[in-house]
């Protein structure tokens, strides 16, 4: 998830890897395996990949009066007097075939969930299940917010189901859709804890964060405006009690943490950590990036969390869609729903209808997103749980438990800590995690997460999911042996199938061309 | 599998301590695909079907049948952050492609792609406002009229860094700038204007309000859409420094709201921009080739000192917008956006020989939507109207707004019908 920009630049310390011969290993389930290789679609034209659509046409059209130069004579009255608008525009006006094979040849040129495994430590990349995208399609989900409560009790009443199933799943009491993404749900959590102390009159200015927590806990307990405390990991991987002991006081707003956190190990001491942080008046935050390794098994609620965010696209299985949207629903405790946002969902009693209705919280802290969140992906992740209900969740945490194990099992990386859940970190040890992943990119497999967590040397954190079969772990433990066993020349200059060789990324960062139009300029 | 881990079951590999392991039940049965498409569908189907001529920041263009066929292909959907920037070569040129359509639109040199929605958006150039060095001041001025979940937002995205928001006054649904010359002083941060604004009326004299903006050492916030864009006014020429709004307006349609932030800035504030950004580089063939970059303004590199929190963002939007724009072409985007003058120009003329009924109540220009006076409630007009198989906001006791586009010209003539039983 967290490749620095410059770490392909860095220079390898180290001579080769005395890894075993390519393809094979010798306590391996299947030891003749071989890997596979990828080929990527790779188009390209006059010393470019597929041209931008601007270098295949460009067309001007002029507005206003100096309209009447342009094709469409009976358009040069322009609907608005000329101080209005502007005098021109300048696009590409490519027939629809062009458009269509110029965004195919595109996607060839793109990895996706169904290419090949994709196992990104900390990303849950799942398979989406295709009927979650017919029913988001419907013209019935196709609705503005706007409307009164009584005409869309098709929309409140997915979104109270959904509330209601998260609630379940996660042990709490309460739960609102409007964050837009999981960053989004951290925001929201975080401003309920700070209007939560603020009513109980105490200013308390701190947010604790682990070491290894998500880039996003920091960012976010920052922008709500706390200082953040780092606390670092004992020497098993897990939260340090002794330090969080010393950490938090009467300024402790909040200790955000992931259970299992970013090296998949389960916090044991979850309970004794909740009664440290309450003790001395702050609440805790469950951070759902990692929920999929607890499904049916454990609850967040139960641990003695106040407020959770799940991450939708990554737990429900809502596609990841090249970056988003996800949806980053809250759940907070009967003690923090009055804080929820504006607005929130309830159903009305049956002896009034039974309608679902609007409502705002009694002290609700406002608005995370200018209507009511990411509709359309809640609407998947409904669908999805419904698919599954209590036994196919419960089965999603135990296959990709177990397929995380299996997979460590098979491969020669050495992997620092465990027991590990969902996921796991390896390292690559003497060689630079990030010259490793490029080059499994032509063993047709994405590689997993590189350089993070620091606490793993060349972390490669590798998160399979439940969707993979054991075929296609085997396939994936083969690439990550055939990459170990290479010299590192070849490492170094991969990747070499992809539709790109190596990107240089620091060159592209020190002098930014964001457009088309600052390739023109600086060329 | 569980021989090669060295388990007998699955459950051995959970390492919970039994005080917090869960053995109840969630009570949600497991259902197969058909059931759960007729079940959800049915559900979805209790939304009645009305005739919508609703906007105030969420509006509706037809979105051309290609653009689901390609934004579906499970290259684009299913991929994630191009963190590989090497295997996802085409998802970025599409990003590039959608910030250089922004960047032409605008005038302005830097587009990221993207923020949630226009409301987020709006509070992340608050908090940039915060950052640059060049601006200095806590007061963050905004419309009177502004809508209030974007307000909300903006409250919320402004505690942190200690803003103070306000309010400079409107007329007639622009902004009054004699009343926001009062309101300006050089403590304040940022102004934000909009064209079209909530109501639909197209600001006039954005130019004066970038110039105070500017002799303030204030950032100048201008809210809009980029088929708007496509006809008014050029920011980069009205002074504005950083554009938000909700792109969605492309490629999306109705989704209850759900939207494509637009951010698109001066290239001075670069370094201060939130979210993704896809840069042109080189790859070792030396090809032109794309890549997520300045990533070390953002949370997973530089944490607590980070320009956003934002993560995942709404790229795939931000894909189809970018294959809309490119089917429409610069023609197809003018033509959509003059029809958008026209459509409740039109709609505003029938509706007012409509007895108690006056539309529009301001004499600016309006796109795609204008308010209207009823003599009657207008909540038992809208009331009325939704029985009729209608639906219009009730801005105030007596007031109306309508938003007509392409999408929904065709139903003019039933709902000026409705209009004509219900006034």
């Amino acid at each position: 998830m967290d490749d620095d920009a410059t770490a392909d630049d860095e220079v390898r310390a180290d001579g080769g890897r005395d890894g075993p011969a390519e393809g094979a290993r010798d306590d391996a389930a299947d030891p003749a395996r071989e890997y596979s290789t990828y080929d990527q679609a790779r188009w390209s034209q006059d010393g470019v990949y597929e041209p931008l659509v601007a270098e295949k046409d460009v067309t001007r059209v002029e507005i206003g009066d100096a309209g009447e130069e342009s094709s469409s004579g009976d358009d040069s009255d322009s609907p608005l007097p000329d101080e209005l608008t502007r005098d021109s525009l300048e696009l590409p006006g490519l027939a629809e075939p062009a458009v269509a094979r110029h965004y195919v040849r595109l996607s060839e040129m793109n990895y996706g969930v169904e290419s090949g495994p994709f196992p990104l430590g900390s990303c849950t990349m799942k398979y989406n299940p295709k009927f979650t995208e017919e029913l988001a399609g419907r013209p019935s989900a196709a609705v503005h917010p706007d409307r009164s409560d009584r005409s869309v009790q098709g929309v409140l009443g997915v979104m109270y189901g959904l509330q209601d199933y998260l609630a379940r799943i996660g042990g709490m009491d309460a739960v609102t859709l409007q964050p837009p993404a999981g960053a989004a749900g951290e925001f929201t959590g975080i401003q309920i804890a700070r209007a939560y102390h603020e009513d109980s009159g105490e200013n308390r200015t701190e947010v604790i964060v682990p070491e290894s927590a998500h880039g996003t806990n920091f960012a976010t307990a920052a922008m709500v405006g706390f200082d953040v405390v780092e606390l670092p990991s004992d020497e098993d991987g897990r939260v340090d009690l002794s330090a969080l002991r010393e950490a938090v006081g009467e300024d402790t707003a909040a200790l955000m943490l992931t259970n299992p956190n970013t090296l998949g190990l389960f916090e044991r001491d979850i309970e004794e950590i909740a009664e440290i942080v309450h003790d001395a008046g702050g609440l805790l935050y469950y951070d759902g990036a990692n929920l999929n390794a607890l499904l049916g098994r454990a609850r967040p609620g139960d641990m003695g969390f106040d407020v959770m965010h799940y991450n939708v696209h990554k737990t429900f299985a809502t596609p990841h869609g090249g970056g988003g949207p996800g949806a980053g629903p809250v759940g907070v405790t009967g003690e923090l729903a009055p804080y929820l946002p504006t607005p929130h969902v309830r159903k009305a009693p049956e002896e009034e209808g039974g309608d679902y209705e609007r409502y705002e919280p009694e002290r609700s802290i406002g608005k995370v997103h200018g209507f009511e969140g990411n509709w359309l992906v809640c609407l998947k992740a409904y669908a999805y749980i419904a698919r599954l209900g209590d036994a196919g969740l419960a089965d999603a945490s135990a296959k990709a438990v177990l397929n995380a194990n299996y997979l460590a099992s098979q491969i020669d990386y050495e992997i620092p800590y465990g027991p590990f859940h969902h996921e796991f970190v390896a390292s690559a040890g003497d060689a630079d995690a990030a010259d490793v992943a490029k080059r499994m990119l032509d063993y047709g497999v994405h590689p997993p997460t590189t350089k993070w967590p620091e606490t793993v040397p060349e972390a490669l954190m590798t998160e399979p999911t439940e969707v993979e079969s054991m075929d296609s772990l085997d396939d994936l433990a083969a690439a990550f042996s055939a990459v170990a066993s290479e010299d590192e020349a070849t490492v170094a200059a991969a990747p070499e199938r992809t539709a790109a060789r190596r990107i240089d990324q620091v060159a592209a960062a020190r002098s930014p061309r964001l457009s088309w139009q600052a390739l023109d300029t600086q060329n | 599998m569980l021989d090669a881990v060295g388990v007998d079951s699955e459950e051995a590999l959970f390492d919970i301590p039994d005080p917090v392991r869960f053995d109840g039940t969630f009570d949600i049965p497991a259902r197969n695909e058909q059931a759960v498409r007729r079940e959800v569908g049915r559900r979805l189907d209790r939304t009645d079907d009305l005739t919508e001529f609703l906007g105030r920041g969420h509006y509706a263009h037809y979105v051309p049948s290609l653009v689901d066929d390609i934004a579906r292909r499970q290259e684009f959907l299913t991929s994630y952050t191009q963190y590989q920037p090497e295997v996802a070569q085409g998802f970025l040129q599409a990003l590039f492609e959608y910030q250089s359509l922004l960047v032409e639109l605008t005038g302005l040199d830097v587009a990221n792609c993207s923020m949630y929605d226009a409301a987020t958006a709006l509070g992340e150039a608050a908090t940039l406002s915060r950052r640059v060095r060049s601006v200095s001041g806590e007061r963050v001025l905004v419309p009177e009229n502004l809508r209030e979940g974007k307000r909300a937002t903006l409250d919320q995205y402004a505690r942190g860094p200690g803003l103070t928001v306000e309010t400079y006054p409107t007329e007639s649904g622009t902004a009054d700038v004699e009343g926001l010359r009062e309101a300006i002083d050089d403590d304040v941060s940022m102004v934000y204007a909009e064209s079209p604004t909530v109501r639909g009326a197209i600001e006039e004299r954005l130019g004066e309000i970038g110039e105070m903006t500017d002799d303030h050492d204030a950032l100048s916030v201008l809210g809009s859409d980029p088929v708007a864009l496509a006809l008014l006014e050029r920011p980069a020429d009205v002074g504005a420094d950083v554009i938000v709004g909700e792109a969605d307006v492309l490629g999306l349609g109705r989704a209850y709201g759900m939207g494509l932030g637009l951010f698109v800035t001066r290239e001075d504030y670069l370094r201060q921009v939130p979210g993704r950004l896809v840069g042109a580089g080189e790859d070792a063939s030396g090809r032109r080739a794309y890549t997520l970059t300045l990533q070390t303004r953002e949370q997973h590199i530089r944490k607590e000192r980070a320009t956003s929190n934002i993560c995942t963002n709404q790229a795939w939007l931000a894909l189809r917008a970018a294959v809309h724009a490119a089917l429409l072409g610069p023609d197809g985007l003018v033509d959509l956006a003059e029809e958008c003058v026209r459509l409740p120009r039109d709609l505003a003329a029938r509706l007012t020989e409509i007895p108690g009924i006056q539309a529009p109540v301001s004499g600016r220009h309006h796109f795609r939507e204008f308010q209207a006076h009823t003599d009657q409630p207008a909540r038992a007009v809208a009331s009325d109207l939704e029985a009729e198989g209608y639906a219009v906001h009730v801005v105030d006791e007596h007031r109306i707004q309508v938003c007509v586009t392409d999408v929904n010209a065709h139903a003019v003539n039933g709902f000026v019908a409705a209009m004509q039983e219900v006034a």
